[in-house]
C-alpha cells in the first residue's frame, strides 16, 4: 500500500507541475502571443468575455500569487476558459464533446497492440530462433521507425483513396444519426479501422520485443524446467507458468506506453480528420486558440496520470512482492 | 579508461596494455554487419544533405513548373501541387532535419548526462530531487507538452530545438543515472574520492569513460527522437513553415491535399527518408548494444550452440 500512496503523491505532484507550467507559460513567454490572439479575436467577443480571458492569461494586473490561486481554483471547478476557434463555447465543453472519440480510438489501439504484441512475444520467446523470433523483430522495428502520422497518410492513401476500402475522414458518415443500432455501429467501426491499424502497427513492435526479452529470462527459471519435468503440456507451461510471470514488466510498461500512444493518436487523428481532441488540437494551433490548447494539455496529462495510477493498483494486485514491501 | 588516465596515475595497473589485445569499439562496430549497413546509410544521407546545393542548385521552394506532375525525366520525384520539385525539396529537407536531429540528440544527451552523473555521484537529496524532476518529465505526455511549448514560443528552428530538448532528455537521464549509479558503487570510484579528486573530475574522467557505450546508445536514441518529433511538430504546423525540412514537406503535402489528389510522390519521399534514417540509427544502436553488453552476446552464442 505504501507504494501506491507514494506514487499517488508523485502523480499529484506531476499534475501540479503541469498546472503551474500552464499558468506560467502565457505570462512569461517572449513575443507576447496572447496579445496576438486578442488582436485576432477582438471583433467577435463581448467585453465580459474578453475580461474573463484576460483574467485567465494574467492581463488584469493582479498580484501573481492571487492570479495563481484563482487559476488553480478555476481549473478544479472545471472552468478552462472560452475557446477562441469555436467561440463562444467553453473549452471544457469542446473537450467534453470530443474526448469520447479519442478514448475510443486510443483504447482500441492500445489494447489491440498490447494483446497482439504480448502474444507474439510469448510465442517468439518460446520458439527461439524460429520464424517469429528472427524475421518479425527487425521488420517491426523498421515499421516502428516510420513517423506515426506518415504511416497514417500511407494507409489513408493506399486503403482509402486508391482502393476505396475504408472511408477517408470523420468518425461516421455525415448523414447518419448517432444511435445504438447496427448500421451506425458498423459505420463507426469502419471509420475506426484505419486509424487504429496505424497506431497498432507502429506500437506493436515495442510490446513484442519487451515481452520476448522478459519471457526469455523467465524461461531460464528452475520452475519452468520443473514443470517440463513433470510432463505438463507445453501450452500450459507457456501461458500458465512462463507468460504469467513474464507479464509483469508489460503491465508496468502499460502506463508509460500510454503517454506515447496519446501522442501518436493525436497525430493520427489529424491525418484522418477523426473528431477527437487531437484533431481539435490542430484547429487550436491554427486558430491561435491558447485556452483550448492548454485545456487539452491539462486534460491529457490528467488522463495519463490517472491511467498510471490504475496501472499501479493492478500491479499491486498482481505482484505479491510489492504488497509485502 | 583512456591512455591519459594511465599516464596521470602511474601506480594504477596498466589498463591500456590489457586492452590492446582487443580492438576498439569503433573497429568492432565496423566488423558488425548491422552497424556497417546503418553507418553506410547514414553516410549516404549526410552526403546527400551536404551536396544538396550542388545536386539541386537554387532555392528548392521555387515554383518552376506545373503543379502536381507525376515523376518524370525532368522531375525525378514529380512536383508538388504548387509546382516545386520534390527531389530538390527532399534533398534540401535533409539538411534541416539531420541538423536539428543531431543538435537535439547532442543537447538532450548532454543534459541527461549532467543530471544522471550528478544524481549518481552526489546521491541522497540531490538524487531524490533530480529523480523526481526526471520522473515528472517522463510522465507528462510528450506531444501535448511539445505543442503548448512550441505554440507559446516564437516560431523558428531554434524554438523547435529548445522545445525538443526540454521534452526529450528525461528518458535518457533515467538510463544514464542507473548506469552511473552502479559505477559509482565500484571500488575505484571510492578510491578516487578518498584520494581527494574533485567531483567534476571523478564524474567525467572516472565514471563517464566506463559508461561510454550507454552514452552512445542514448545519444542515438535521442537523435531518433529528435528527427521524428521535429517532423511531428512541423506536421502540426508548429515549426517554421518557410524552412524546408522533411517535416514541413509533409505539412505542405497534407495542406495541399496531396493525399486526396493521389499525389503519393509528394509525401512518400520525405517520410521514407525519416524512416530510413531512424532505422539506420536503430541498427547502429543494436550493434553497439550487442558488442558492449557481454551478457546479451553470450546468451545469444550459447543459444546458438544449443540449437
Amino acid at each position: 500500500m505504501r507504494l501506491v500512496l507514494r506514487n499517488l503523491g508523485f502523480y499529484l505532484l506531476a499534475f501540479w507541475a503541469s498546472l503551474t507550467l500552464n499558468f506560467l507559460l502565457p505570462r512569461f513567454m517572449p513575443g507576447d502571443p496572447v496579445s496576438r490572439m486578442f488582436a485576432q479575436a477582438q471583433g467577435s467577443m463581448r467585453p465580459d468575455q474578453i475580461a474573463q480571458l484576460q483574467k485567465l492569461f494574467g492581463l488584469d494586473h493582479r498580484p501573481l500569487w492571487e492570479q495563481y490561486l484563482g487559476y488553480v481554483k478555476s481549473v478544479f471547478t472545471g472552468d478552462l476558459g472560452i475557446s477562441i476557434s469555436r467561440f463562444p463555447t467553453p473549452v471544457s465543453d469542446v473537450i467534453g464533446s470530443q474526448i469520447g472519440w479519442t478514448l475510443l480510438l486510443g483504447i482500441t489501439a492500445l489494447i489491440t497492440a498490447a494483446v497482439l504484441g504480448n502474444l507474439l512475444g510469448i510465442v517468439a520467446a518460446w520458439r527461439r530462433g524460429g520464424f517469429l523470433d528472427s524475421a518479425f523483430p527487425p521488420l517491426l522495428v523498421f515499421v516502428g521507425s516510420f513517423p506515426y502520422f506518415w504511416l497514417a497518410m500511407g494507409a489513408l492513401y493506399l486503403f482509402g483513396v486508391t482502393l476505396g476500402w475504408f472511408p477517408l475522414r470523420h468518425a461516421y458518415d455525415v448523414g447518419l444519426t448517432p444511435g445504438l443500432n447496427g448500421e451506425f455501429l458498423s459505420n463507426v467501426v469502419s471509420h475506426l479501422f484505419l486509424p487504429a491499424l496505424t497506431i497498432v502497427l507502429v506500437s506493436v513492435g515495442g510490446w513484442m520485443l519487451g515481452m520476448r526479452n522478459s519471457m526469455i529470462a523467465t524461461n531460464a527459471e528452475d520452475y519452468i524446467t520443473m514443470a517440463e519435468a513433470k510432463g505438463l503440456s507445453p501450452s500450459r507451461i507457456m501461458f500458465r507458468y512462463a507468460a504469467r510471470n513474464a507479464m509483469l514488466p508489460s503491465v508496468t510498461n502499460f502506463g508509460m506506453a500510454l503517454g506515447f500512444m496519446v501522442g501518436g493518436a493525436l497525430l493520427t487523428e489529424v491525418v484522418f480528420a477523426y473528431p477527437g481532441i487531437g484533431y481539435q488540437l490542430l484547429n487550436a494551433v491554427q486558430g491561435l486558440d491558447y485556452p483550448l490548447m492548454q485545456g487539452i494539455f491539462l486534460t491529457i496529462t490528467a488522463a495519463v496520470l490517472l491511467a498510471n495510477f490504475i496501472v499501479d493498483l493492478v500491479h499491486v494486485r498482481l505482484d505479491p512482492r510489492v504488497r509485502v514491501r | 579508461m583512456t591512455v591519459t588516465d594511465a599516464a596521470v596515475r602511474p601506480l594504477a595497473p596498466p589498463a591500456g596494455k590489457k586492452r590492446s589485445g582487443r580492438p576498439g569499439l569503433g573497429r568492432r562496430l565496423l566488423r558488425n554487419k548491422k552497424a556497417l549497413s546503418g553507418a553506410v546509410l547514414l553516410a549516404v544521407f549526410a552526403a546527400l544533405a551536404l551536396l544538396a546545393p550542388v545536386l539541386e542548385p537554387g532555392d528548392p521552394s521555387l515554383i518552376n513548373s506545373t503543379g502536381g506532375a507525376a515523376p518524370s525525366g525532368a522531375h525525378w520525384l514529380g512536383t508538388t501541387a504548387k509546382g516545386q520539385d520534390v527531389l530538390a525539396l527532399t534533398l534540401w529537407g535533409a539538411r534541416s532535419s539531420l541538423l536539428v536531429g543531431a543538435t537535439v540528440g547532442l543537447a538532450a544527451t548532454a543534459v541527461a548526462l549532467l543530471i544522471g552523473l550528478a544524481s549518481a555521484y552526489f546521491g541522497r537529496i540531490v538524487d531524490d530531487v533530480l529523480s523526481l524532476v526526471t520522473n515528472i518529465f517522463l510522465l507528462i505526455p510528450g506531444l501535448p507538452l511539445l505543442v503548448i511549448l512550441a505554440a507559446f514560443l516564437p516560431p523558428g528552428t531554434t524554438t523547435v530545438v529548445v522545445v525538443l530538448v526540454i521534452t526529450g532528455w528525461a528518458g535518457s537521464a533515467r538510463v544514464l543515472r542507473a548506469q552511473a549509479k552502479s559505477i559509482r558503487g565500484k571500488d575505484f570510484v571510492a578510491a578516487s574520492v578518498v584520494t581527494g579528486e574533485r567531483p567534476l573530475r571523478i564524474m567525467f574522467r572516472e565514471i563517464l569513460p566506463n559508461m561510454a557505450s550507454v552514452v552512445m546508445t542514448t545519444l542515438l536514441g535521442c537523435v531518433i527522437f529528435g528527427i521524428g518529433a521535429q517532423a511531428g511538430l512541423e506536421f502540426l504546423g508548429l515549426g517554421d513553415a518557410s524552412v524546408v525540412s522533411w517535416g514541413t514537406n509533409l505539412y505542405w503535402a497534407g495542406n495541399d491535399g496531396a493525399l486526396m489528389t493521389g499525389a503519393w510522390w509528394a509525401f512518400v519521399p520525405s517520410g521514407l527518408c525519416i524512416a530510413l534514417v531512424a532505422f539506420a540509427l536503430a541498427m547502429v544502436n543494436y550493434a553497439v548494444d550487442e558488442i558492449t553488453n557481454p551478457r546479451l552476446r553470450d546468451r545469444r552464442s550459447r543459444k546458438h550452440k544449443e540449437a
